[in-house]
């Protein structure tokens, strides 16, 4: 399916641990690199192919972005990209020299060997960047790696990488395991039992900076899903669709450092309630929700699908709105993993982040949602009806008050981590109190969410990444600056006083 | 007399074995009343809506995925799908390792505490704080500190069954009869062979009902520690059929639970049965 040739194999991401390691080339000269500066003892790679997938980077918001790159580059770490930069063209136009045919150069460095050629060129030349040019292209330090994930949808893309055979494709031996919520998950990640794994897109930002749990530097290269979740109520509650009438109710969310936690607070308080006085939520495990409806311990609760659509299917629950009706587009889960992994085993890293992204890609087309979602309904995965996945993945679903709509959008597949989505989540913890104090959303929300790496890592498999890590979106028809979150934190009336 | 007896209490364990199994098909089999709704409607629906079937499984649904789980225990579908035999053995090697710990850490330590009253005082009060502590109660900190999902739940077993098997043995050897301790001691018998040919075999009834109290405990609490770290092992299986809200399965690990739990008590049973001598 993604059949697109990738320019340069190993480059990128062995310029990555040097951007981990502080030096950060901008953004405009990456660019560049891509055609001109290609990796010229790449056998599989054409030199002369110029403005091919990465020509589209030189753009104006590309020059924004390597802007900011700039601001926070060192003098010294821009001379040194540029240095290793130019040993790339050297290389490069001594390659063409020497073979100005393609078809001799290739069949050449087939023969003998990229190293060999290096060898070589380098009794001309110094040809200092040789090691990381020829760094073994993308071979996993790690092959067998385990990735945790808890039964929800929107995990679909990390489950279904598994039986569906990315993981296989990019070089992984990867077992997906399932894990029995939340704070597990966190600490068996933590505790390096999972190589990855799946999280609440605010838990990566939590546990980097120590909200309930130790700091330690996490990072999410790509998020999972996008919409995909719904305020569930129970049957009994079928006329009160006004969120005024549901002062003193009862309701669920699946973790205090969700988006799940964030939608529903926004969406009670932009009805007037308040979520910490007018209402109870309380933190309970998706799998036991249903059961609590049933049994009548909670009202409803905005939780991850499969689990709004299961209460439906089993006659307890309706669909009051889906989380994509409070804000289209939003994210809810993310593949997370923590720093000490990408720094230590940096190409299984980029194999992982390579399998995520190729399978998130394909999740994201309606056409095969279908298939997805027999894949992963088996007890080894999500351990759920078919019938109750095909209407999540396909969006055509029974509302439990006996009509059938219909919403292609109702769960989609973005790998895309946008750093204005953890900046908005930044405001929302600071606003019901989660952060105390000032927080630097901008350092906090680069640090976590590696849109640069994606980037790349789509660029390179043929996707369309985003010209900019930053966008704007509005939340219940409130529009979102990511550059000022201070004055959008402002403008709520209700929110936690500390 | 006794076969008599014996005949008369299987007749009536049978009548409420079908007495039980009669009214939960009773109770199951009805159905509510169902609204009425559209064809392709009914079509995404579950049966609990569409035919008002109850949420409860009967009798005969569960032995028919009984059956199904008996013919294939030991069937291998990755890393979250085993059969319930993988299962069981997970558990019951859980429960063995974290148990057999406990013995070796309790019993010593119990003498000790059953031969020094000094000891036995200066240890007292960390024993009645760490006792009543309930054994799940550890996990997070296990998790924290061990920085391993296995071990802990081994470390939570081992915490739960080390007290009752402690306080049996330190009892055990501090109530052996003095009678007989002081006619060791008048035949000149050394410290180490007292213990070993006179306080253990008298204390060991008292120290083996303590292992028996124990295995029970440890069986009890792997289900639950199983639930909490999840991977393997019945308590996995019972949380991740739960987490498909598939009520057969989760009576039929409950009822291989309890099959388990008796088989283990048997055996304890059996040894202190061995060490029982008369008076």
């Amino acid at each position: 399916m993604f059949t697109i040739a990738r320019p340069h194999k190993k480059g990128g991401w062995a310029m990555n641990s040097w951007e981990r390691a502080g030096f950060r080339p901008s953004a405009v000269h990456r660019g560049v690199k891509m055609s001109t500066f290609d990796d010229p003892f790449d056998s599989s790679c054409e030199l002369s192919r110029f403005g091919c997938v990465c020509g589209q980077h030189r753009s104006s918001a590309e020059h924004d972005h390597a802007e900011r790159a700039l601001r926070c580059d060192q003098v010294q770490s821009q001379a040194e990209s540029l240095e290793k930069r130019y040993e790339g063209v050297v290389a490069s136009a001594l390659m063409r020299a020497m073979f100005p045919k393609e078809a001799a150069r290739r069949a050449f460095l087939k023969s003998v060997g990229a190293s060999t050629a290096l060898a070589a060129l380098s009794q001309f030349f110094p040809l200092q960047t040789a090691t990381d040019v020829f760094a073994e292209a993308g071979t996993p330090e790690k092959k067998d790696l385990k990735v945790g994930f808890i039964p929800i949808t929107c995990a679909t893309p990390i489950i279904m990488a598994a039986p569906l055979g990315f993981y296989a494709k990019h070089g992984l031996n990867v077992d997906v395991v399932k894990t029995a919520g939340w704070a597990v998950i966190r600490d068996k990640t933590i505790n390096k039992e999972y190589d990855a794994s799946h999280m609440l897109a605010p838990m990566p930002i939590a546990i980097t900076l120590g909200l309930g749990a130790q700091p330690i530097p996490f990072a999410v290269p790509a998020i999972e899903n996008i919409n995909g979740q719904g305020i569930t109520l129970a049957v009994k509650h079928k006329d009160k669709r006004d969120p005024n009438d549901w002062k003193g109710m009862k309701f669920a969310i699946p973790f205090d450092y969700s988006m799940h936690n964030y939608l529903l607070r926004y969406y009670l308080a932009e009805h007037g309630l308040d979520p910490d006085t007018d209402v109870q939520l309380r933190s309970v495990p998706p799998p036991e929700m249903v059961a609590n409806l049933r049994a009548d311990n909670i009202d409803g609760f905005l939780a991850p699908d499969n689990i709004c659509q299961r209460a439906i299917y089993d006659g307890v629950g309706f669909m009051h709105i889906l989380s994509k009706e409070i804000w289209d587009g939003h994210p809810c889960c993310s593949f997370a993993a923590s720093r000490e992994f990408i720094t230590g085993s940096p190409n299984s890293f980029a194999a992982l982040t390579r399998a995520i992204v190729d399978a998130t890609a394909y999740a994201s087309k309606a056409e095969n949602r279908k298939q997805i979602a027999e894949a992963i309904a088996p007890a080894n995965y999500i351990n759920a009806p078919v019938t109750v996945l095909e209407q999540v993945l396909t969006g055509t679903y029974a509302d439990g008050l006996g009509g059938v709509k219909t919403d292609a959008k109702r769960v989609d597949f973005d790998p895309f981590p946008w750093q204005s989505f953890a900046v908005w989540m930044l405001t929302q913890m600071k606003r019901w109190g989660q952060i105390k104090g000032d927080v630097d959303y901008k350092q906090v929300a680069e640090q976590v969410y590696l849109a640069t790496d994606t980037h790349k890592v789509m660029a390179e498999m043929g996707l369309a990444p985003p010209e900019t890590s930053y966008k704007s979106f509005s939340v219940m028809g409130k529009t979102f600056d990511p550059a000022k979150p201070e004055d959008y934190l402002a403008s709520f009336k209700i929110r936690k006083v500390t | 007399m006794t076969t008599s007896l014996r005949f008369r209490a299987a007749i009536v364990s049978v009548a409420l074995f079908l007495a039980f199994i009669g009214i939960w098909h009773l109770a199951t089999r009805g159905t509510a009343s169902v609204a009425t709704m559209s064809p392709e409607y009914a079509k995404l629906m579950g049966a609990t809506a569409t035919e008002g079937k109850s949420a409860m499984p009967g009798p005969s649904e569960v032995g028919a995925k009984l059956w199904e789980h008996l013919k294939r225990p030991f069937y291998d579908n990755g890393p979250n799908d085993k059969g319930l035999g993988i299962q069981l053995g997970y558990s019951i090697a859980r429960v063995g390792l974290g148990y057999l710990l406990a013995v070796m850490v309790a019993i010593p330590l119990g003498f000790l505490i059953g031969m020094s009253p000094l000891i036995s005082k200066a240890l007292d009060p960390f024993i009645q704080v760490l006792k009543p502590i309930s054994p799940l109660a550890w996990m997070p900190l296990a998790l924290y500190t061990i920085k391993d999902s296995g071990i802990s739940a081994i470390f939570v077993i081992f915490i739960c069954s080390v007290w009752p098997m402690l306080l049996n043995t330190a009892f055990g050897v501090a109530s052996v009869r003095k009678e007989w301790i002081n006619v060791a001691r008048t035949l000149e018998v050394g410290t180490l062979r007292r213990a070993f040919t006179v306080i253990l075999p008298a204390a060991a009834p008292t120290i083996l009902t303590g292992m028996r109290i124990s295995i029970g405990i440890a069986w009890l609490v792997i289900v639950a520690a199983e639930m909490l770290v999840g991977g393997t092992g019945i308590g996995y299986f019972v949380w991740n059929e739960w987490n498909n809200l598939s009520i057969t399965n989760v009576i039929i690990a409950i009822l291989l639970i309890g099959i388990v739990g008796m088989l283990l008590d048997q055996v304890l049973a059996r040894f202190t049965r061995m060490v029982t001598f008369p008076e």
